[in-house]
């Protein structure tokens, strides 16, 4: 049976038919994963949990009652994920040999559901990067061309989804890690509300950004893993009181009258021309669904890389420190005293771009500093947020692209540390406000650096953003378009 | 920068930094349990307090709670809002490498606590009282190359409390911490024992020149000290010490010193200035504390009463001398034990006349302080885990006031119940220790007494005082000393006449 590319709801009828068992779907996906190694999607691949997991699935189904969701289908998690008793690294060299002793909010209820988990998906080294290249265990590659990069730091997630090697995989976002890969593999991607899922449990890259989200296939199946994973965590006190709306069966494919703003900011020079024709075409077809488009814009959306170039290392640097080779991950063998113990265990197991934000963060905290940086920093913020408040007084979603080009090819961003620069214009002012978003294919361009082997080209993403709390409105916008449109049915041929 | 009076002689200036460890079920801001009597290493732990990859905290409500409350108890101000704050250091025990703590907004600030020290009431100042989590403990085994971490303690909930540098003697500064852990007791927020660590504490110690106006510009920080005896000890000296130095137109030098207690004198740790950096910044994984005026009037409604109001109310009720106040108020259990047994003494006073309560009152106190105390101490229990109730206490009491029982018989019957529990009118016959007030029997035994003594009875009358007593100690003998000492007495006076 040909299983990839089916989306949730057809694998569910299949299991809930039992025209396919758990444990051979499981397999299914796990052969495909083994033989597209060659994109180095996953850093860690627990097979006999899976089946193991399948089996308990299958025992389930075959008992009376209905089936959660996504019992028996596999998915995999970002290796940010905890996953107890399997293998946990961020990506990096200092947690390499890591297993947790406990399971990630989102973990646990996906193991609720039954979900069956197949591994653990490669990305930039603790999230640091927008192109999967800071990770210590090689780049992921993107299926459309395997000289180009997923993007990051979401990178295996998308690698594996976009290849078919898995049906769907978590993913967090801390300043475009979600929206960015989506867009370069031509798949949906969910980048919920600060808040909106629990971070309990996901290895903490700056905490007052950090979001839990998912890419997929389309829309559909994401509003499906929001009703799953979303809601307020005991256990994280920045997670919403807020009840959970029903997003799934609430999709709606009417936005007839719906405001959508179009923020000139967010179309600036540098950015590739025909990536803008894409998007502007996209823009179109939700105005041809009924939509009302409208001009607005945020000015202060200039500070934004500004801002989370203060924040977010700062965070960092703090939330790193407690990897110290004292209690778990890698410790030297070299030390003399504790304070080599620290500094050498440091060293060799944190990568260049993780010590390049402790090394920003630990200066931009220090005493003396601290108001001049991070309290402006906070300060201006709070601006940002007020400016989308005000926007969305006006309008109900922006929509806009998600990056300035199509894929880049594999080794660009180690060349450039301020790789990405304009992609976090894009996406760094909603993670800052702390918004709900989607990337969602809206066609394909020809990259200005070279050929590719796809003959129309590399995907595009159409960004929508909405207010805080307002995922039903993106999953219906992109819900919508979806409808309209087949651009999420196009998959590389590997 | 406070300012002082300009002074003729040497001047201490002494600050605390106190740490208390609160009594709440688990840790500051996760799950595991928080239990300072634990003895074995790392039980008390779970992936929160160890600082695992994912973790979050999550502030423990009860210890919001119950720093609240001390906070209002020192007369402290507690803002609308507060907020933690990570504070950055690498050390094995710190599983983080940082301390959740609070810099800028503590929960509680600018108060005081009134102490009295001899004959006046002295105004200590509180600079802030503040919540923060407690590091694990680091273990040197000897002889070992390498050392040993132990999380229980690690997330443990303190309050940090700091004074005003308005402390001036060793003295006041064993009043101010008697009066501190009284009143964090009453609330039921710790036991405050120093011995187990549940509080701590830290002078910082320096001595004015006269007519000095400003803070000396060195201080010395004491630690090591696990008793509020060793606390005055360790100021004392450290006060002689400074002086000395000063006295000899030196500056002590700004060190940490260690509290000594076999040899009874301070001893210097270190004396390297650390500038540490702790890169404070606001912990983004907590949100802002609210206080809401309800929160705090509902905090305020539930107020116990405290050692102060206590102090007062038993000098005004029960006329005791301000020293059995005192050692009463200092056991917060044994205190409202003692009015139990007020209350049934006041029972007793309703059924039986010619009863004196004042002395009775006074009675119980002694009781309550000496022999009660004595056997609690050595049992190591506290009056609720008792056998002796409030009802049989007070009838011991009883019987003694009413001549039913010696004093000294009454020591032998007190010593069944608290061993076995019971009514003391029952032990006495059992014991048969009942007094013998009946005057037939003393009179048979006195004529007895005086037919078989008769020098002593001719001494006496010739004015030989002595002869008298024993003659007294002779009768109590013959009555196998169960006779009232007041009916022989009376009676042999009578009859010698």
């Amino acid at each position: 049976m040909n299983l990839e590319y089916l989306s949730l709801t057809e694998l569910r009828a299949l299991l809930d038919s039992k025209k396919i068992s758990s444990v051979e779907m499981t397999r299914h996906f796990l052969e495909r994963v083994k033989k597209h190694s060659d994109l180095n999607a996953f850093i860690t691949v627990c097979e006999e949990e899976a089946l193991k997991q399948a089996q308990e699935a299958d025992d389930f189904i075959a008992s009376p009652g209905e089936n959660p969701f996504l019992c028996g289908i596999p998915y995999a998690a970002k290796d940010m994920f905890l996953t107890k008793g399997i293998r946990t690294t961020a990506g990096s060299k200092i947690l390499d040999n890591y297993i947790p002793p406990y399971d990630a909010t989102v973990i646990k209820k996906l193991k609720d559901q039954k979900a069956v988990l197949i591994g653990k998906t490669n990305l930039d080294q603790f999230a640091h990067g927008s192109s999967g290249e800071t990770s210590a265990f090689g780049p992921a590659k993107n299926p459309w061309d395997k000289t180009r990069m997923p993007g990051g730091s979401s990178s295996g997630s998308v690698s594996a989804v976009s290849a078919g090697l898995v049906p769907w995989a978590t993913a967090t976002e801390t300043g475009g890690s979600i929206r960015v890969p989506a867009a370069f593999t031509g798949l949906s991607g969910w980048k919920p509300t600060y808040g909106r899922v629990s971070r309990y449990g996901v290895i903490a890259m700056s905490s007052s950004l950090d979001s839990i989200g998912a890419v997929a296939n389309s829309v559909e199946e994401l509003a499906g893993i929001a009703g799953v994973v979303s809601g307020r965590d005991e256990q994280d006190s920045t997670t919403g009181q807020g009840d959970v709306p029903n997003y799934a069966p609430s999709l709606s494919k009417d936005i007839k009258g719906l405001k959508v703003g179009v923020p000139k900011e967010y179309f600036i020079d540098g950015m590739d021309t025909s990536v803008k024709e894409r998007v502007f075409e996209g823009i179109k077809q939700l105005e041809k669904m009924g939509a009302e488009l409208v001009d607005v814009s945020l000015p202060n959306t200039k500070y934004g890389s500004m801002v989370y170039a203060i924040i977010c290392p700062s965070e960092v640097s703090s939330n790193l420190v407690r990897y110290d080779g004292i209690r778990y991950g890698h410790t030297t063998k070299e030390a003399k005293n504790l304070y080599e113990v620290y500094a050498k265990s440091r060293a060799e197991g944190f990568g260049n771009e993780a010590k390049r934000r402790i090394m920003t963060g630990t200066y931009v905290l220090s005493a003396g500093f601290f108001d001049a940086y991070y309290k402006k920093a906070q300060k201006v913020r709070r601006l940002i947020v007020n400016e989308f408040n005000e926007v969305f007084k006006r309008v109900d979603v922006l929509a806009c692209p998600s990056t300035p080009s199509v894929a880049q090819k594999l080794g660009k961003a180690a060349e450039d540390p301020l790789f990405g620069y304009i992609t976090d214009q894009l996406n760094i002012p909603g993670s800052l406000a702390g918004l709900p978003a989607l990337s969602i294919p809206c066609g394909f361009c020809k990259p200005s650096d070279g050929e590719t082997p796809s003959m129309d080209g590399l995907p595009v993403g159409l960004q929508i953003i909405g207010p805080q709390w307002g995922e039903q409105k993106v999953f219906n916008v992109g819900y919508a378009y979806q409808q309209a449109t087949d651009w999420h049915r196009k998959h590389p041929s590997i | 920068m406070p300012e002082f009076e300009p002074s003729t002689e040497y001047k201490p200036v002494i600050g605390l930094e106190i740490h208390i460890q609160l009594a709440t079920k688990s840790k500051m801001f996760g799950r595991a349990a928080n239990n300072p009597d634990q003895s074995e290493p790392n039980v008390d732990i779970d992936e929160v307090n160890t600082g695992q990859p994912g973790t979050l905290p999550v502030a423990n409500k009860e210890a919001i709670r119950l720093a609240a409350m001390v906070g209002l108890a020192l007369n402290c101000q507690i803002d609308e809002w507060s907020k933690f704050d990570r504070k950055h250091y690498f050390y094995p025990d710190l599983p983080k490498g940082y301390q959740i703590s609070q810099q800028d907004h503590p929960i509680s600030k600018n108060g005081y606590l009134d102490i009295s020290v001899g004959s006046k009431i002295k105004r200590v100042g509180i600079t802030r009282a503040h919540l923060e989590e407690d590091a694990g403990k680091n273990i040197h085994p000897e002889g070992l190359s390498y050392s040993l971490v132990d999380y229980n303690r690690a997330g443990c909930a303190l309050l940090e409390i700091v004074t005003e540098p308005e402390i001036e003697s060793g003295e006041e500064t064993r009043a101010f911490l008697t009066e501190l852990r009284n009143i964090v007791r009453y609330l039921g927020a710790s036991g405050c024992d120093m011995e187990k660590g549940t509080m701590r504490v830290e002078p910082n110690i320096s001595v004015r020149k006269p007519g000095e106006t400003t803070l000396p510009k060195y201080k010395v920080e004491v630690k090591n000290i696990n008793s509020i005896k060793f606390a005055q000890a360790a100021i004392d000296y450290e006060i002689a010490r400074q002086t000395e130095i000063l006295k000899e137109g030196g500056t002590p030098k700004q060190v940490t010193m260690g509290w000594n207690e076999k040899e009874n004198k301070t001893v210097e740790q270190r004396s390297k200035e650390e500038a540490n950096d702790y890169r404070y910044f606001p912990d983004p994984d907590l949100p802002v504390l609210q206080f809401t005026k309800e929160y705090l009037d509902e905090l305020r409604n539930k107020m116990p009463e405290l050692p102060a109001q206590k102090r007062a109310r038993f000098k005004e009720e029960f006329g005791l001398p301000d020293a059995d106040v005192e050692n009463l108020i200092n056991w917060k259990e044994l205190s409202a034990y003692f009015e139990d047994v007020v209350s049934e003494i006041d029972a007793w006073m309703e059924d039986e006349k010619g009863l004196d309560r004042n002395a009775m009152i006074k009675q119980a106190a002694n009781w309550c302080l000496g022999e009660f105390s004595a056997a609690l101490n050595q049992a190591n229990q506290n009056p609720s885990d008792s056998r002796v109730d409030a009802e049989n206490f007070a009838e011991l009491l009883k019987m003694i006031q009413a001549g039913e029982i010696s004093v000294s018989a009454a020591k032998q019957v007190f010593k069944v119940m608290f061993e076995k529990g019971g009514d003391p009118s029952n032990i006495v016959e059992d014991l048969g220790l009942k007094q013998v007030s009946d005057e037939s029997a003393i009179s048979s035994a006195i004529d007895s007494v005086i037919a078989n003594n008769q020098k002593a009875v001719a001494d006496y009358r010739a004015g030989e005082q002595k002869s008298f007593g024993f003659l007294v100690g002779q009768a109590m003998k013959e009555l196998k000393g169960k006779g009232n000492p007041g009916v022989i007495n009376q009676l042999l006076k009578k009859k010698l006449g």
